[in-house]
């Protein structure tokens, strides 16, 4: 507890964490390892009391426990989900067992590799769209061009929206709507019943229904049965707004994260583009590296005998599951602090473990892929707007990533044809 | 070289089909099926089966030797 007593920061992370908070945010990589050498689970009384374990075994453990831990709340917040296991509000990522399985499995496909190669053309496509409109504006040496808004976060609403088969131009709205729930869970907004989540998709689904069917992700929802059953209404209107929240924020900000470090780093820049081999180990150690989600856990109704890292915590409690704090263990990693971009044993944890893994994983891979190296290709040169890496925002919440990212665009590239068609 | 892959463990992650797919494929839900008949990895893809292990984020891929 000493080196925590005696950091700078102007609280003790130990025992007054918020991570909903901008201090949070701005420092969380050093907040975690300080606190792994430190005290390793952390506890807070923010949000009705949650704690925080920072080693890559404990959050592993967590995770993998779902007699004790229970899915039925994940976003932590002081309304606490209660008597809605084992289906939860947002089937499979809220279910626990023996449910969770088949609400798992029925989405499963969708998201194979393979299905999920077929919406890569697509994606590269709104890569360059978004590119070409950013060097049309003819961004000068000295005019900083956000990659945060004007690339990053249209990317994953675009792509997840096609495959919903909803409106492209509504992707501004799933944002608005996932920022509410996501950055400042259980604050009181004032807006018009009509603009909600809720309202939106119950208003799709009730249209969907009326029309024919449709070869998209909601068509397939509608087709979808558990035990012999159609999914009930809650249960469609659940997964969607799971796809909408877990497959937006949490890749846009992956992307944007990516980019600042590559801002940074023009020796990383050069080995992307130069060596084509290196290529999938640099992009599962930018995941590593600045893995954006934090999941939560319930201590589960009932349990008297659950423990986070030794420390004994009740049914009922809050844990968060701080993936990009596990991928920063140096017991779980060599140089677990570097950026090591040819990284070869690497089993980092920025999709969760266990039987929740994210589910969304090849799409969200697929278009950090296809992102980073689209922005490459046709801006080899890029830096921070403002030299000073913590003049960036990061998010708050339990999805971390730059929501604005001014850089100056150094050197641009012939768009490649051939590779663009 | 002998890989196996333990069913119970993969959750999907898919770095193993990512890394070698010529020794692991994805099956229907996204789950990892070895492709070499008897798991025996053939001459010169020994390199591609330890990246494979060394990468499953759920120590879901065992090599015998």
């Amino acid at each position: 507890m000493t080196d925590v007593a005696t950091s700078p920061h102007s609280r003790d992370w130990a025992t007054e964490f918020d991570h909903t908070k901008d201090d949070y945010a701005a420092a969380a990589p050093e907040i975690w390892d300080e606190l792994r050498s430190s005290c390793p689970v952390a506890h807070s009384d923010a949000h009705g009391g949650v704690w925080l374990p920072t080693r890559h075994a404990d959050v592993s453990a967590v995770a993998n426990d779902t007699d004790r831990f229970s899915s039925e709340g994940v976003i932590v917040n002081v309304w606490k989900p209660a008597g809605i296991a084992p289906v939860g509000y947002a089937p499979p990522i809220t279910s626990d067992p023996p449910f969770h399985a088949d609400a798992r499995r029925i989405l499963l496909p969708a998201f194979a590799p393979k299905q999920v190669a077929r919406w890569e053309d697509a994606t590269r496509a709104t890569c360059n769209e978004l590119i070409d409109e950013i060097l049309e504006s003819e961004p000068g040496p000295e005019d900083p061009v956000d990659a945060a808004t004007r690339y990053a976060q249209h990317i994953p609403v675009r792509v997840i929206a096609e495959m919903l088969g909803l409106p492209r131009e509504d992707g501004d709205r799933f944002r608005t709507f996932i920022h509410r729930i996501l950055e400042k869970p259980g604050q009181q907004h004032a807006t018009d019943p009509e603009d909600t989540l809720v309202h939106y998709l119950s208003t799709v689904i009730a249209a969907r229904r009326r029309e024919p069917a449709r070869d998209d992700l909601i068509g397939f929802l509608l087709d979808a049965e558990l035990e012999g059953e159609p999914l009930t209404d809650e249960h469609i209107f659940g997964s969607i707004a799971l796809l909408l929240i877990a497959g937006i924020d949490t890749t846009w900000s992956a992307i944007g994260s990516s980019l600042w470090h590559l801002a940074l780093h023009p020796e990383h820049r050069d080995r992307l583009r130069n060596d084509p081999d290196v290529e999938p180990f640099a992009i599962e150690e930018l995941l590593r590296f600045y893995a954006p989600v934090t999941m939560a856990r319930i201590v589960a109704e009932g349990v008297d005998d659950a423990e986070v890292g030794g420390c004994p915590v009740k049914s009922r409690d809050w844990v968060l599951l701080p993936f990009p704090a596990a991928n920063r263990d140096p017991e779980a990693f060599e140089r677990a602090d570097e950026f090591v971009i040819d990284r070869q044993r690497n089993r980092h944890l920025a999709f969760g473990l266990g039987i929740h893994r994210c589910l969304g994983s090849n799409l969200a891979r697929m278009e950090l892929r296809v992102a980073v190296t689209e922005w490459l290709r046709r801006i080899p040169d890029f830096e921070l707007a403002d030299p000073d890496p913590s003049s960036v925002r990061w998010s708050t919440g339990q999805v971390r990533g730059p929501r604005e990212l001014p850089v100056k665009i150094l050197r641009t590239a012939v768009p490649d044809e051939e590779a663009r068609q | 070289m002998k890989v196996t892959v333990d069913g119970e463990l993969c959750q999907g992650h898919g770095r193993c089909y990512g890394l070698a797919p010529d020794l692991f494929d994805s099956d229907d839900e996204g789950y990892a099926v070895v492709l070499c008949p008897g798991g025996e990895v053939p001459a010169g893809s020994e390199g591609h089966a330890q990246l494979a292990a060394d990468n499953c984020p759920e120590f879901a891929i065992t090599i015998e030797v």
